[in-house]
This record gives C-alpha cells, sequence and structure tokens, in this order.
C-alpha cells in the first residue's frame, strides 16, 4: 500500500463540514415535521375521505412507497422543469423529503388510527365534541403515540435520505464533503470523516427522540 | 448540412433499448446483491441471536454502521479504498460488494427476529425428540421462522431495488443513470424520469402488495 492519508486539510475543513451537518438536520427535521402534517391529513384521506381524495392519497402513497427516493428527488429537481418549475436545490431537497416521508408516514398513522378503537371516537363525539375536537384532542394523541417508535425510525432516514442532495447540487454535509473533496482529491479522508458525522448525528437524534419520547409518553 | 445545428435530439424509439439494457442492469445488481446480502445476513442473524456476548456486541455495533450511514457515502468510501489497498474494482464490482453488505445488515434483523419468534418451548420439544440443534434448525425454526418474517424480507429486498440506485454515482449506468443520460440529450425530462418510475414502480408495487396479503392471511 504505497498511499498516505493526509488528515490535517480535512480537519481544517471541520467546521465548514460542521455547518453543513447542521444544515443537514435542519432539512431532516423540517421535511419531518412537513411530512408528520401532510401524513396525517393523507391517511386520514385514505381512510374516511371521499373516493377522489382517497385515490389521490393512495397513489401519493404508493408512488412514494415504491419508486426510489433519488427518483423523486430527480422528479421534483429536473423533471418539473418541463413545467417550467424550477426550484432551488434546498428546495428540490426539502420538497422530495417531504413527499417521501409523508407517503411513508401515512402508511403508518394509517396503521395507527386503525389501532384506535372506534368507540374512542363515537365517546368523544357523545360528550358533546366536535369531529375536529375528536380527532384532535382523543384520536391523534392515541396514534401520535402508537406510532412514536416508527417515526424515529423514519427520522434517521430522513436523515441518510438527505444525503442524496448531493446528487442535485444542494451542500448539505455530503454536498459540502463533495465539494472540499473534488478540491483536494482526499476523497476517502474527507468521506471517512463524513461517514462518522453522519453515525454521530444519528446516534444524538435516536438519544433525543428517546429522551422525548420518555418525556411524553411517561403516562 | 443544415444552416442550424440543433444539439439535442429528440426521444426517440431505439432509446426505449438503452432505457431497457439499463434496467436490466438495475435487476441484475439488485439480484445479486440481494441474494448474496440474504445469504450473509442469515449467518449474521444467527450469530446475533446464537453468538457469545461479544460476537453479539462486535457484530451488532458493525452492522448497526451499516444502517447509520447513508448508503452513498458507503459507496463512495469504499469504492475509493479499494484502489488504496492495492485492488482497483469497476463500479459494478464495488457497488455489489457494498450493496450486499448493507442488505446483510439489514436482513441480519430479520433473520434474528425469525429466529426469535420460534417459541423457546417449541425448540426445547424438538430437542427432547431427539433433533440436534441443526436438524432443529432445519425442520422447526426454519419453516416457523420463514412464516413470521418472510414479509419484511421482501421488503428489505424492495428497498435495496430501489436503493440501487445509488451505485450511479459511481459511474455504474443503471436505469435511474441512464435516464439522465437521455435527458441530458433530448432535455425531455418529464416523459423520461416517468418512464423510469414507472418500471420501478411496476416491479416494487406488485410485490409489495403480494407480501402485504401473505402478511394478512398468515397473521389470522
Amino acid at each position: 500500500m504505497d498511499y498516505t492519508f493526509h488528515w490535517r486539510p480535512v480537519f481544517r475543513a471541520l467546521p465548514d463540514l460542521l455547518d453543513a451537518g447542521l444544515l443537514t438536520m435542519e432539512v431532516a427535521i423540517l421535511s419531518m415535521v412537513i411530512g408528520i402534517v401532510t401524513g396525517l391529513l393523507l391517511a386520514l384521506a385514505r381512510l374516511t375521505g371521499a373516493a377522489p381524495l382517497r385515490w389521490f392519497a393512495t397513489t401519493w402513497i404508493e408512488v412514494a412507497r415504491n419508486t426510489p427516493a433519488l427518483f423523486q428527488l430527480f422528479f421534483f429537481g429536473f423533471g418539473l422543469g418541463a413545467f417550467g418549475i424550477h426550484l432551488s436545490p434546498y428546495f428540490i431537497v426539502l420538497v422530495g423529503l417531504s413527499f417521501n416521508n409523508a407517503g411513508y408516514l401515512a402508511e403508518n398513522f394509517r396503521g395507527g388510527f386503525q389501532a384506535v378503537p372506534p368507540t374512542q371516537l363515537r365517546a368523544a363525539r357523545s360528550l358533546g365534541m366536535t369531529a375536529t375536537q375528536a380527532y384532535v384532542r382523543i384520536i391523534i394523541p392515541q396514534v401520535l403515540r402508537i406510532v412514536y417508535h416508527p417515526m424515529t425510525n423514519h427520522m434517521v432516514w430522513a436523515v441518510l435520505m438527505s444525503s442524496l442532495g448531493m446528487l442535485v447540487g444542494f451542500r448539505e454535509l455530503s454536498g459540502e464533503t463533495q465539494f472540499f473533496a473534488s478540491k483536494t482529491f482526499r476523497i476517502f479522508e474527507y468521506f471517512a470523516v463524513t461517514a462518522v458525522i453522519y453515525y454521530v448525528i444519528v446516534k444524538v437524534i435516536l438519544a433525543l427522540s428517546r429522551l422525548i419520547g420518555w418525556r411524553l409518553f411517561r403516562y | 448540412m443544415n444552416a442550424t445545428t440543433s444539439f439535442f435530439t429528440g426521444f426517440q424509439f431505439s432509446d426505449l433499448g438503452f432505457l431497457a439494457e439499463a434496467a436490466g442492469r438495475t435487476l441484475l445488481i439488485s439480484v445479486i446483491s440481494v441474494a448474496a446480502g440474504t445469504v450473509m445476513g442469515c449467518i449474521f442473524g444467527w450469530a446475533l441471536q446464537a453468538g457469545r456476548w461479544w460476537i453479539e456486541i462486535t457484530l451488532g455495533l458493525v452492522l448497526d454502521a451499516f444502517r447509520s450511514v447513508p448508503l452513498i457515502i458507503q459507496l463512495i468510501l469504499f469504492f475509493n479504498f479499494f484502489p488504496l489497498v492495492g485492488l482497483p474494482l469497476n463500479p459494478f464490482f464495488s457497488g455489489a460488494i457494498i450493496l450486499s453488505f448493507y442488505t446483510s445488515a439489514l436482513v441480519a434483523n430479520v433473520a434474528r427476529g425469525g429466529i426469535e419468534a420460534v417459541g423457546v418451548p417449541m425448540r426445547r420439544a424438538a430437542r427432547s425428540l431427539g433433533m440436534t440443534y441443526w436438524q432443529d434448525m432445519r425442520y422447526v425454526v426454519w419453516p416457523i421462522g420463514l412464516r413470521a418474517v418472510f414479509p419484511s424480507w421482501v421488503g428489505v429486498a424492495l428497498s435495496v431495488v430501489k436503493d440501487s440506485a445509488l451505485v450511479s454515482v459511481l459511474g455504474y449506468v443503471e436505469l435511474l443513470r441512464a435516464s439522465q443520460i437521455l435527458i441530458t440529450r433530448t432535455q425531455e425530462p418529464f416523459i423520461i424520469l416517468a418512464l423510469a418510475g414507472a418500471f420501478y414502480f411496476a416491479l416494487s408495487y406488485p410485490l409489495s402488495q403480494y407480501s402485504a396479503r401473505l402478511e394478512s392471511r398468515w397473521k389470522s
């Protein structure tokens, strides 16, 4: 092996990489929040909506689950260009990830809604709550408790998927790493450090979500 | 010679052949990786379930790393690592190797779940009927465990087919890369991406529906 590892340029770039790591987390968390709200709506549409709504939600969910995430990013990045819609790299990743998250989470939520006994809704309604009140105060909190664990797994997936931003020109952690790596040709060193940063981010998110879950679902 | 030269030619019928060939390459690398990854994953899963505590901890940590680092980073990292140890591999082989290990990390958890799905009393019963450990594995654990985790294995296999799109970063021309090449030439992103997406969908949707049906049938 006649290769000398040079770690110095990587450490010099470390602050930039860490900043990019924050950007990765920002996109992942934002896409997760949008994904949760949209996913709840999709799940409700699929379970209780009128036929066209149900059809729309089903199409969304199945496309999101049955095509590669990279394809979805390319579609929002380049495919929409055919209609004259050009998104910036940040929004390509955000929209693409939110679309994907919403599809996967909707399926989780559907399972959660089906696990809450229907008598809960009827009891809430007969206490005089409106349908919206009953859903927001009675049903959805129970659903969130059921799907909390799969949801944290999906949060990790969102972080990992955001690395695809590199291929649509978004300079989050992976894109930034590629940028630096192509300046110095120290590809292995840069990506090794990035792999470690991703690992740490994932572990931090898992620890945080365990903490939040423990705080939220004490009773 | 025309007065104006166009740099772009429209989408032609022969391009479908190019896409089909690339789709074949997507299938090839996914089938190889899923097959190799499943074999390795079953061994790892068994080691996780039946091994000593230090095997469980080290193997668990290594497999967890595969699941905690984005696949695209793993691909670039190892693709650039092989030449450093004097083993330059072409994109197909390094892609297949990394996808296999990635699959094995996912399958290991599934396989472990399958072994644990078989109740301990049942396995003790098998042993006390005079079966050897491997007979117990082959005739008791395998059929029952397979039934419990087959749907999740299908899920893993389908996700690997979808993740195989990432091997394109190494320069392997699979379906998504081929569609990008065509887009660059034809400037018709919508129809080409729709074709590529339709291929993945047509492959993945029936299988996922099938496994969901199996799951609900076996549960009852």
